[in-house]
């Protein structure tokens, strides 16, 4: 990990990409403004993160911006690692794809985009990966209802002579 | 005049079997007309050939030798001794499904032991575990490869009710295929899958098993439904 003097100097590297810095237990973490986020990982990715561990999201919701994706970034040569978050509002979420420069983040982005509705602008294919692809809604934001399929149990079940009235 | 009608007799043990007793079935011969070679017209044959010294024993002889059924309860004794399972898992479910094919279950014993790899070949599906949107279809299109007769048995509770993973992913079978068995476990031992075995076996050889209400003699006790 950066020391928290460390992650001030990468911060101070992304200039205004980077919006806020959090040192907690050991853990670096720099939130990054959305619009930037491809120069901002290209930026660390030369400071020596080159490898994307994960991409996942977050629905912070009641929060505004609601939101959020999680890169996971891990420098191999010093075993280092830092997390890079961003947040967007639910109703225009963009996010510029990375896919370009690590190409694991394809299926990663699918995932994001099926579960919380991220969009990731140029991704080459960014379609559902895990649901149906007719499928309506994004099933891990936290306002999308639990539970399923009401089960059939014989008292509520429809008998064929209620379905011939 | 009024025309007294009889009740249509129904052979007991069939209900809720559409076209139980719509089969064709062998019109039961006795020994005489056997050995006129299974003539039906015979039935009402003149006097003077009855009374013979050697009928009797021939009679006795023929009796003893010769089961008469109806066609109906021969397919369906045999249909019922010789499923070929599809050879098909969903989840955790299917490794207790493999235990049944073991040794200590011996599914074998029932004619089960020729688990096919194609529906086309099979006639019974084991649906063993859980259900997802995206597989339904998938299995849907399996089940309607398989040819007539066919059955399904539902194992374990992701299948029937989606059990602890009721939430966006899963869909129960009943939604987009007929079951005929449920196993409820999660999973179920595989006795409690040969005991659904069974009770299929039971079912196709239109004999079902009653339900404990009946055993037990409890009809009426049903738990009213609730806001009714």
């Amino acid at each position: 990990m950066p020391d928290a003097t460390g992650l001030e100097l990468l911060a101070h590297e992304l200039g205004d990409a980077a919006i806020e810095t959090v040192y907690f237990r050991n853990r670096a973490t720099v939130v990054v403004d959305p619009a930037h986020i491809r120069a901002a990982l290209q930026t660390l990715r030369a400071k020596g993160y080159g490898f994307l561990a994960s991409v996942h999201g977050v629905d912070h919701y009641p929060e505004e911006p609601r939101l959020g994706v999680v890169y996971e970034l891990l420098d191999m040569s010093r075993v280092d690692r830092l997390t890079v978050k961003l947040r967007v509002p639910a109703d225009a979420p963009r996010v510029e794809s990375v896919t370009g420069d690590w190409p694991t983040a394809d299926h990663q982005e699918r995932e994001v985009y099926d579960m919380f509705g991220v969009v990731f602008e140029g991704h080459p294919d960014l379609r559902r990966i895990l649901m149906p692809e007719d499928y309506e809604g994004h099933p891990q934001r936290r306002d999308f209802p639990t539970g399923g399929e009401p089960v059939i149990f014989t008292r509520n079940e429809t008998t064929w002579l209620e379905a011939l009235e | 005049m009024e025309v007294k009608r009889e009740p249509v007799p129904r052979r007991a043990g069939a209900p809720g079997l559409p076209g139980a007793d719509a089969g064709l079935r062998v019109q039961s011969l006795n020994a005489r007309q056997l050995l006129r070679g299974g003539d039906l017209e015979g039935a009402n044959q003149p006097a003077h050939l009855e009374g013979s010294e050697l009928e009797p024993e021939l009679e006795r002889y023929v009796q003893e030798r010769i089961l008469t059924t109806t066609l109906d309860d021969a397919v369906a004794w045999a249909r019922s001794n010789s499923f070929f399972p599809l050879a098909f898992g969903l989840a955790c479910c299917a490794m207790e499904q493999f235990h049944t094919a073991g040794p200590r279950m011996d599914i074998a014993r029932f004619g089960f032991e020729a688990f096919r790899a194609s529906p086309r070949q099979a006639d019974l599906i084991i649906l063993a575990g859980r259900v997802s949107i995206k597989m339904a279809p998938i299995i849907r299109r399996l089940y309607d490869q398989m040819l007539e007769p066919k059955w399904a048995i539902s194992m374990g509770a992701c299948c029937s009710s989606m059990g602890v993973f009721n939430n966006y992913a899963l869909v129960p079978a009943d939604k987009f295929m007929p079951i005929d068995v449920h196993v409820p476990g999660c999973p179920p031992r595989p006795e409690a899958l040969m005991h659904g075995i069974l009770k299929l076996r039971k079912l196709v050889q239109n004999d079902p098993d009653r339900g404990w209400r009946e055993r037990y003699d409890a009809v009426g006790t049903e738990e009213a439904p609730s806001g009714v």
